[in-house]
């Protein structure tokens, strides 16, 4: 076994042992991964595509810290029965300016990808607070400290900053008003009303928490699940240009 | 040559200087600890602002205090004329039964809690969701990872006779990452997470362990710069590429701009689905270097040394090693099946992963096969069976994970309880099994007793936790795969049959089966902590041992 014989080179120097190591364990991700940065239909043409608002990313990191996703996928499979359970499967496109990602990869919950728009607020209020008030043999923990707490976003502007920064189409004008947005978008009567929904246009604006006396973290986190899924125009939407 | 001999003759020393250097180093790191929790306007911030600063001035303390109690007792001498660093060894194998047995907790209270959620208290502190992580990162993290550490230090002094490199350093990696486990675990329960699974740490949290980790890589090379033996030992492959191949992946997956120096918060430079093939790169290798070549380097020196015969082919450990290493970095896309990574992805994810079954049993034939003559041994040595067992759960798993990445089986499996059952085949049939064997060698090895306190005992353990990792594996795979059909079954009209809610009805049983399960576990490991704290002590249960065993049965043989 003359090959094997040439092993004695790594097993006689831990520099040339060290090397061979990263060669052969950088092959295999940089083939896979590197590609997705460049090929250009990785991402799918769409049209409805927008950033986060300033509350709904404040929803999002508020989804992220309580662990949500350990339950709950945001990715629809292209399968028969997902889509006819949760709706047209996930697009990349639809998170392209998710960083990080929150795809999921197990469902002790049903997947959320689309929820948006599926359950009144007001349900979500009774849902997060008290899961088995409104599904008797559900298994989610209850949230009812987020309706009792502020929402802290006296920073959400550097959070668009460094979205920004790393990609996510925020403009300065919406990097420079984002608390002003914030608190816009919980009000439909206020005076920067015109100038937030020009700046995200089909973004809801209500009071999402039915407490108008204060922004709490249940508003952010129900304003982020009542768009999940809701940008993309599937009207519009050719499967067959996107194929791939 | 010359002075190197000499340096090993003579008892180890750490250098004023180095003292001094990483001394100054943790007070700059105190400084900007304070200057932080001033600035924060997050809570948890500045509560691991205060455990850092605690945690350092106890590493100043104990930096200066360690070069008075170098010398002493601790290090003698051994046979060969090495003065091994013994005692680093002892706090990794203390600290992995302390860390095992709190992580096996934290898993459990989880598994109770899917079958009554009562038990979440809906406070955000005892939250499943924050919760997981915690069980996640204690079980590879803090417990896969102390044994890593303490078996990689002790097998690459031995492999290469020579003395850890390193005075302060070893312990700065030990220390070090004890720290780093308090810091993601608080973080959690705190809501400080990246939201990347097995990766969840902050950025500040993710550059402190790179700095320990760079240490461990160059304490690890400096050991082997110093061997005597010309070939660097088969085990210090799978540490190497353990070691390499995390850091790569750390540092590529944890890639993140934080909002502020002073806030926890961060954001991935990657987005969507670029963001999720690397995570599942990262994850999928987590497994396949943390957990698997790590392991394979303590089952290379830890079962031929137990069984006392020479592995079973060098050949095989060869082709074993590089096609290990090769093919696990593709098998990440298997987490992502029929989803919106693109099927050339994919297809090629499953493709290596299907391929990777193959070295994984040559892996395990050579790990079995290192038997062959000693077979008897597992009749009289439960340790040994326990490191055996260890392999078969290996193939077992290994077998299981390449089926599973097969898109069609997947399209079943992927988000169900099918997956769980399969990690937990790996995790508490390989990883702690192997782990356990390990623990229960370097012991009395380590304490200088004549053998463990008690082998019976052993063998409870070895049968409570066996009973307890298949009732858990059995309970998931029905629950998985029925949910998995539950979700996919369609009325005689060509409805969806079941509501969500229905199928997570369905699952209570089982859920409850594998908490019990998962008890049974506990309760096996709780029975090693006692007998390796009487083995420490220096206990010795008077059970007749493996040869008056043997000459018993002789005995009765020859009928006397």
């Amino acid at each position: 076994m003359k090959l094997l014989d040439k092993h004695a080179i790594f097993e006689k120097n831990s520099i040339i042992l060290v090397i061979g190591i990263l060669i052969t364990v950088a092959i295999g991700g940089l083939i896979e991964i590197v590609p997705l940065f460049y090929l250009e239909n990785t991402i799918e043409k769409v049209s409805g595509m927008r950033p986060y608002t300033p509350l709904e990313l404040a929803g999002r990191n508020i989804y992220v810290r309580e662990g949500c996703y350990n339950c709950h996928s945001q990715m629809i499979r292209a399968t028969r029965d997902e889509v006819e359970r949760y709706g047209h499967y996930s697009l990349a496109a639809e998170s392209m300016y998710d960083h990080p990602f929150q795809w999921g990869s197990k469902r002790n919950g049903p997947d959320l990808a689309r929820v948006g728009n599926k359950y009144s607020d007001e349900w979500h209020r009774e849902h997060l607070i008290k899961p088995s008030s409104v599904v008797p043999e559900t298994i989610m923990p209850g949230y009812p400290f987020l309706a009792e707490t502020e929402l802290k976003y006296s920073l959400i502007d550097q959070d668009l900053k460094v979205n920004q920064m790393i990609g996510v189409p925020y403009t300065d004008d919406q990097i420079k008003f984002a608390v002003a947005d914030l608190e816009a978008q919980l009000d439909e009567d206020s005076d920067d009303y015109d100038a937030f929904m020009e700046r995200y246009p089909s973004a809801q604006v209500r009071d999402f928490d039915g407490n108008r006396s204060e922004v709490t973290e249940l508003d952010a986190l129900i304003a982020y699940l009542q768009m999940l899924g809701t940008l993309v125009d599937f009207t519009i939407y050719n499967e067959l240009e996107n194929n791939r | 040559m010359g002075s190197k001999m000499a340096f090993q003759n003579n008892p180890p020393t750490a250098s004023r200087l180095s003292q001094s250097l990483i001394a100054a180093c943790l007070a700059l790191g105190i400084v900007f600890a304070i200057f932080v929790a001033a600035k924060t306007t997050s809570g948890a911030m500045q509560f691991h602002a205060f455990i850092i600063i605690t945690a350092f001035i106890l590493g100043i303390v104990a930096i200066f205090n360690l070069g008075n109690r170098i010398a002493d007792e601790e290090h003698v001498v051994s046979p060969s004329g090495v003065f091994y660093n013994n005692s680093i060894v002892k706090f990794g194998v203390i600290a992995s039964a302390f860390w095992g047995v709190a992580g096996f907790l934290v898993g459990d209270v989880l598994a109770w809690q899917l079958a009554f959620p009562a038990l979440n208290f809906d406070l955000p502190w005892t939250n499943f969701g924050r919760l997981r992580p915690l069980h996640t990162s204690a079980v590879i993290f803090a417990f896969g990872g102390n044994v890593l550490i303490a078996t990689s230090f002790y097998v690459v002094q031995r492999t290469c006779k020579a003395r850890l490199a390193g005075e302060i350093a070893p312990w700065f990696v030990f220390w070090g990452y004890q720290l780093f486990i308090i810091l993601a675990a608080t973080g959690y329960l705190l809501g400080v997470t990246q939201s990347k699974e097995y990766a969840e740490p902050e950025w500040y949290v993710d550059i402190w362990l790179t700095l320990v980790w760079v240490t461990y890589l160059f304490v690890f090379l400096g050991t082997l710069w110093r061997r005597k033996e010309p070939h660097i030992y088969v085990a210090n492959w799978f540490y190497l590429a353990f070691i390499v191949t995390v850091a790569m992946l750390h540092l590529v997956n944890n890639a993140t701009i934080p909002i502020s120096f002073v806030e926890p918060k961060s954001y991935t430079i990657f987005a969507g689905v670029q963001d999720a093939l690397i995570q599942w790169w990262y994850a999928h290798n987590a497994v396949g270097f943390f957990l698997t070549a790590g392991f394979l380097g303590i089952m290379y020196y830890f079962v031929p040394k137990r069984a006392e015969r020479p592995i079973f082919s060098y050949r095989l450990s060869i082709v074993h090693f590089w096609s290990l290493i090769f093919l696990y970095i593709w098998a990440g896309p298997h987490h992502l099946h029929y989803t919106a990574l693109p099927d050339w992805a994919q297809t090629l994810g499953m493709t290596f992963s299907v391929m990777l079954w193959m070295p994984s049993w040559g892996g395990m034939i050579n790990g079995l096969m290192t038997l062959s003559g000693a077979w008897d041994k597992l009749r009289t040595d439960p340790v040994l069976k326990m490191l055996v067992v260890s392999v078969a759960f290996y193939g077992m798993s290994t077998f299981e994970g390449p089926l599973m990445s097969i898109k069609a089986v997947n399209g079943l499996s992927h988000y169900t309880d099918w997956t769980v059952g399969h990690v937990h085949s790996g995790a508490l049939g390989w990883v702690a099994y192997v782990s356990f064997g390990a623990l229960y060698c370097l012991t009395p090895w380590l304490w200088g007793r004549k053998g463990l306190y008690s082998l019976k005992l052993v063998n409870i353990h070895f049968w409570i936790s066996t009973v307890g990792i298949l009732l858990y594996i059995c309970a998931m795979w029905v629950s998985g795969i029925m949910q998995g059909l539950m979700w996919r079954a369609y009325t005689e009209l060509g409805f969806l049959e079941y509501s969500f809610v229905e199928t997570v009805a369905a699952m209570q049983p089982y859920f409850i089966i594998r908490a019990i399960g998962g008890l049974l576990f506990i309760l096996g490991s709780l029975v090693m902590v006692y007998n390796l704290w009487r083995t420490i002590r220096g206990d010795s249960a008077a059970e007749p041992t493996p040869e008056n065993i043997d000459n018993a049965i002789a005995a009765q043989a020859l009928g006397e």
